[in-house]
């Protein structure tokens, strides 16, 4: 095995396992930093695709901003432990209608993924040259992915102006 | 990304790897001779005499520091979270370590012709330096913030909640302020960088992008203060209201770690400062293979500063510094960026740069 798959390997088992463990954890803030390390492992991988660019921007957008508004939001609430409220033992479709509607999105998650892994993928070839160009990426942004990233931005701006909304007092 | 500069030769492997551990060294010194200098400062400023009985001059007072906090005993409160108790400090000084492996601190150099090949005086050349030190910047802030969570005290909670609402503020405005400096020297590598601030304007002023963006250097300067979380900015530990802030609860060894990474951060921010603004290893009178003099004296001028700073500027409030970083910091450095962007358009490449 050469150096490059023994640390593909390496990082793919750091990043599912993190991400298992995310899931697996009573305490909030240890789910937190597995998805860090998950997120440091996944870095690790878009080095190894030759694409330093998106890994620092995994690194300081994901792990570096996110994540820590993420901890931020867990000391805040200081939610040390799973909320419990509902019997375990009552059967899962008696229980509360957020956790049935997680179920179902759960499952919709799993048709997708089990879709996507099955129908075989296009080439995945990135169309705007190196990618490890910080110059080729930010042209081909611009230009033949101009239409998603301006989606995404609309995106952005909704999701702002519904934390305004939500953030505002009521004005008497 | 290479790791080693250039050549494979076994000389040169040998030179990297003793490289990498002349940098370890010299920051862990540097730290050292940083307390020193403080208190030596801190004194002159205050008219006191400072450490002066260990060592002549007091030279040897960080090694006595380092002793007693090495015999001093670990403490950790019963109701702490063991395992990222002992995490935080191990976090934050290996993120201060870590940035300043893609920094430039020299030209190219065969060591008086002991190499057989040139070598760069830097760690590891990523062509996205910049962004590199970004990203570590902005993994540090999980050492304080954890400290502050897992040690299960209240000083300690709001001084690691303090601090990621700083540093997450001020994080925008030091993207900003680098991202002019990009659009200027059009290249994320830091050699780069500095290569393109070389040679001068009308044979006396040197090229360097100071010059060019002197808001951005203000607004880097004063990011990269709160960034380290240092005096006008050291809520994260301010004293009168948080006893010691997030290493409140923290003794002996793992103290001196944060207190280690503070020192090695400053050191940091003012070499990147340094390579960024100031012309790096560029300068007139030396060859290039000593460049590395003029870098030491320019980092060794910014952090004069920084020391100058704190025992001259008091502490701001905990409003006045949100406010000041979101609706004076950030706006200036958008302003900044357009500014520079809009001269870059307009002159072209050949600003005379």
């Amino acid at each position: 095995m050469g150096s490059e798959a023994t640390l593909f390997y390496l990082f793919g088992a750091v990043a599912v396992l993190a991400s298992l463990l995310v899931i697996g954890q009573r305490n909030p803030i240890y789910s937190v930093l597995l998805l860090i390390a998950s997120f440091g492992a996944l870095s690790g991988l878009y080095v190894l695709l030759d694409a330093p660019f998106a890994a620092v921007i995994q690194i300081i957008v994901y792990a570096g901003a996110i994540m820590v508004l993420f901890l931020f939001v867990v000391m805040l609430l200081n939610a040390p432990h799973e909320d419990t409220d509902y019997d375990e033992r009552t059967h899962p479709l008696l229980r509360p209608g957020p956790m049935r509607f997680g179920a179902v999105l759960a499952l919709v998650l799993i048709v997708e993924l089990v879709w996507a892994l099955t129908k075989g993928s296009e080439s995945g070839a990135f169309a705007g040259g190196s990618t490890s160009s910080v110059a080729d990426i930010g042209r081909s942004l611009f230009t033949t992915y101009a239409f998603p990233f301006e989606v995404t931005s609309i995106l952005i701006l909704v999701a702002m102006v519904g934390a305004v909304v939500l953030a505002r007092r009521e004005e008497q | 990304m290479n790791s080693v500069s250039s050549g494979t030769g076994i000389p040169l492997l040998v030179a990297q790897i003793g490289l990498t551990l002349f940098v370890f060294v010299a920051l862990l010194s540097s730290a050292a001779g940083m307390v020193y200098v403080e208190r030596k400062v801190a004194a002159l400023l205050q008219q006191r005499l400072g450490p002066y009985l260990v060592g002549p001059k007091g030279l040897l007072q960080p090694l006595a520091d380092v002793i007693k906090l090495m015999f001093k005993e670990e403490l950790r409160p019963r109701a702490a979270d063991a395992f990222l108790f002992a995490l935080a400090p191990i976090i934050a000084a290996t993120c201060a370590f870590a940035a300043f492996a893609v920094v430039p601190f020299g030209g190219d150099t065969t060591l008086f012709g002991l190499l057989p090949e040139r070598l760069r005086l830097q760690v590891a050349d990523v062509n996205v330096a910049v962004l590199v030190v970004f990203a570590i910047a902005s993994m540090s802030v999980y050492g304080i913030v954890l400290a502050g969570w897992s040690s299960n005290s209240k000083y300690s909670l709001l001084g690691g909640l303090r601090s990621s609402a700083q540093m997450i503020s001020y994080e925008l405005s030091y993207g900003m302020a680098l991202a002019s400096v990009l659009v200027v020297a059009n290249s994320l590598s830091l050699t780069d960088i500095v290569n393109r601030q070389a040679n001068t304007w009308l044979g006396f002023l040197p090229r360097w992008f100071i010059f060019i963006q002197p808001v951005g250097f203000f607004i880097y300067l004063t990011a990269g203060i709160a960034e380290t979380n240092r005096a006008p900015f050291d809520f994260p530990e301010a004293e009168q209201e948080l006893v010691a802030g997030y290493h409140t609860e923290y003794s002996s060894m793992s103290f001196a770690m944060f207190f280690l990474a503070e020192y090695v951060n400053m050191v940091t921010v003012s070499a990147v400062a340094t390579d960024l603004y100031l012309g790096g290893w560029q300068g007139p009178f030396l060859p290039e293979s000593l460049g590395w003099i003029w870098f030491l004296l320019k980092v060794g001028a910014l952090l004069f500063f920084y020391v100058w700073m704190r025992w001259t500027l008091p502490r701001y409030r905990y409003d006045q510094l949100m406010r000041f970083g979101w609706k004076v910091l950030l706006p200036l450095s958008v302003l900044n960026l357009l500014a520079t962007a809009a001269g870059v358009l307009y002159f072209g490449s050949n600003l005379g740069l």
